[in-house]
């Protein structure tokens, strides 16, 4: 009888190129073959430049592929880059991609975008898959039941030239989410509530599976915000197994399998369930039912709180480092303690990045912003994640939503989020965002940040101050605000 | 790859957990495309306060850097590793890495040592108590001495060694280039490639 395995178990044995000689404390790393390498601009030239120093040769560039997206503006896309040294690492990321055969959506290409929404809408990113990319977010093509990690510029250098990484083994953490959300809750929450529930460091060590009825519901854009948040609490990716949700969203793209080919990639990925017998080293439970809209109020994604509440206090804080830290994180958002979540004012709603600027974020932020107006001294940007997106939502009439609203429709890529390019907050500028990180200065210098849902950044936009569809008055309809998948 | 045996070096009492790769280098200066030359780049916000440890003598002139819990956590950045390798640390102690950080030092020759956190205690009053003391960090022994101070520190076998040799991790690979072509040889035909390009 096999021995019973997790899904990533699964994925790790069926990707040994060669198994690390020694056991224990002595292991070596196993080394593993990489299914699909995603290049971007930022963390791919000086391992280009390794290659070309070293003589080596990109060994597949067939399971390569490279689009622009963190310095990329979301303006004026059809002129000269402004910023010459973001032009040039633009420009280098296109002499690459010509030197070394790699196929490069460029912006203004109708597939460019943020490398983890490019994968899944082409079809590249299938269960079973180890997907590796300069990027810290590559956890969300966990999604799909796919075991997919970011790298540093070292491993970029050694996927291209050997298509393998040598990997350390992990270990395993079931994250079970179970029950039903309540209409304005969404996959972002449930993401921050785990953050805050086990903490930045909680899941270091660790691939974390998305496991229970709550996360089965969810549509894959909200899978794909569940796994891309993964690393914010430490993890080495986290995953969900595939099922008829993540076939029917394959189906028919580009790079999916086709014919014969389909009947045999369904037939392998139906294997990739965690065996009914298989243990994880630790198990965390989350009840959906009760979870409600969650926001952050500090400095790192684990310092989140429901927006019903209040700021915390640093005495609420056993643990002398969080005490500490949490002191830093109110003096630099600049929040005192016992502040009701919803009265903080903000100046700026981001709506975009890898978390959240898919098809399904923004028609769920369409939906409560439609026929409303925006408040007056907000400034809100609606970046969707690829062009693609950009293209559908159009086709929509998203983009008209939006405006009429008073936000700003730009052109994709990861914007905002980390504020590479042109996007960015002022200094004391505070910014209810979808993104994924609330560092000090990761939106601009001095820029205070709110992770959110979309639902919450649209509700926020038309109040303005941190606020919940259920605020709103008229309240949305709740067809409007649904989150399940369709 | 520069061998690592052991370093002694002005040690840098850094209070505090979370230190994310943004703080260790904003993504303002991701945008070179070198590898080296980042030193400017270190906690290029933090150094703006006069306050902050690295702007007061002697730890500005420091190579192990003693933090709080969760070092390096966030984006990927490698950048992170080059600039506090630019700026002049050798190695950093923590009780608790950032899988992604801890990866990224190992490749480029920056010793993350993982201590227990009552020991970094110790060695944070020790420097506070006498700011430039040296700390002698031993790859071989896996121990910290600083003043008084013995610690153990954790580091998996396979990066140590790798540290010792000074090997580079390609060439390690490459070694095993028969391996990846059987196993390219076995993959089944529905996987995916990138090319030629199918477009929507």
């Amino acid at each position: 009888m096999a021995v019973a395995k997790t899904l990533a178990e699964k994925v790790w044995d069926a990707h040994v190129v060669r198994k690390g000689d020694g056991e224990g404390a002595n292991a070596q790393p196993d080394l593993l073959f990489i299914d699909l390498h995603l290049v971007h601009e930022v963390t791919s030239p000086q391992a280009f430049e390794g290659l070309r120093l070293a003589g080596r040769k990109l060994r597949r560039p067939d399971l390569t592929i490279a689009t622009e997206d963190h310095n990329t503006p979301t303006l004026d896309i059809d002129k000269p880059i402004a910023d010459l040294t973001s032009r040039t690492q633009i420009q280098t990321l296109r002499n690459n991609c010509a030197e070394f055969g790699v196929r490069l959506h460029s912006l203004g290409d109708a597939e460019q975008g943020i490398v983890h929404v490019v994968g899944p809408q082409l079809g590249l990113t299938q269960p079973g898959m180890t997907v590796v990319c300069g990027d810290s977010h590559t956890s969300t093509h966990g999604a799909f039941g796919a075991l997919a990690m970011g790298i540093g510029t070292s491993e970029v250098e050694h996927v291209m030239a050997t298509q393998t990484l040598s990997l350390k083994p992990f270990k395993t953490m079931a994250i079970n989410v179970e029950g039903a959300l309540r209409p304005g809750v969404t996959a972002k929450d449930i993401i921050l509530a785990v953050i805050a529930k086990i903490g930045t460091g909680g899941g270091q060590g660790y691939v974390l599976e998305y496991r229970g009825s709550a996360i089965r519901a969810l549509s894959m854009d909200a899978r794909m915000t569940i796994c891309n948040m993964s690393i914010e609490a430490g993890a080495r990716a986290g995953l969900v197994a595939p099922d008829q949700t993540t076939y029917d969203y394959m189906l028919g793209r580009p790079h999916a399998p086709q014919g014969a080919e389909w009947d045999a990639a369904v037939e392998y990925w139906n294997t990739l369930r965690t065996d009914d017998d298989a243990t994880f080293d630790v198990e965390v439970d989350l009840d959906a039912d009760t979870l409600e809209p969650f926001v952050t109020w500090g400095t790192n994604p684990g310092q989140g709180v429901s927006l019903s509440s209040s700021v915390p206090s640093p005495e609420d804080f056993g643990d002398e480092n969080a005490k500490a830290a949490a002191e830093r994180a109110l003096q630099y958002m600049g929040l005192t303690a016992g502040t009701p979540m919803k009265e903080i004012r903000v100046d700026t709603v981001f709506l975009g990045s890898c978390t959240n600027s898919r098809m399904e974020d923004l028609r769920a932020a369409a939906d409560i912003v439609r026929g409303r107006q925006k408040d007056p001294n907000i400034r809100m940007l609606v970046v969707p994640g690829s062009a693609r997106v950009r293209l559908e939502a159009e086709a929509e009439g998203l983009d008209k939503v939006f405006k009429d609203f008073g936000a700003e429709w730009r052109f994709a890529g990861c914007s905002m989020c980390l504020g590479m390019n042109p996007d960015q907050l002022e200094v004391g500028e505070r910014c209810a965002s979808t993104s994924n990180r609330n560092f000090e200065g990761r939106q601009g210098k001095g820029g205070r940040t709110h992770l959110v849902s979309p639902v919450v950044a649209a509700a926020t936009a038309i109040r303005g101050t941190l606020s919940s569809p259920s605020d709103l008055d008229p309240a949305p309809e709740s067809a409007a605000i649904r989150t399940d998948a369709t | 790859m520069e061998k690592f045996t052991t370093h002694t070096g002005l040690g840098v009492p850094l209070r505090q957990s979370n230190v994310d790769t943004d703080q260790i280098i904003p993504a303002v200066y991701l945008k070179r495309i070198t590898r080296t030359g980042f030193e400017d780049a270190l906690f290029s916000a933090w150094r703006k306060d006069p306050s902050f440890i690295l702007n007061q003598a002697p730890f500005n002139a420091g190579s192990v850097l003693v933090a709080g819990p969760d070092f390096g956590t966030g984006s990927s950045r490698e950048h992170a590793v080059w600039a506090l390798k630019d700026y002049g640390f050798k190695t950093v102690l923590s009780s608790r890495f950032a899988d992604i950080f801890r990866g990224n030092s190992g490749k480029q020759g920056l010793l993350a040592a993982e201590l227990a956190q009552d020991d970094i205690e110790l060695i944070w009053k020790e420097l506070e108590n006498a700011p430039g003391t040296e700390v002698t960090v031993d790859l071989l022994s896996k121990t910290v001495v600083c003043g008084n101070i013995v610690a153990p520190f954790e580091i998996d076998d396979y990066t140590r060694w790798r540290l010792l040799e000074g090997l580079d991790d390609i060439g390690l690979t490459l070694q095993h280039e028969e391996d990846i072509s059987a196993y390219e040889a076995t993959r089944p035909a529905f996987k995916p490639k990138t090319l030629p390009a199918r477009l929507s």
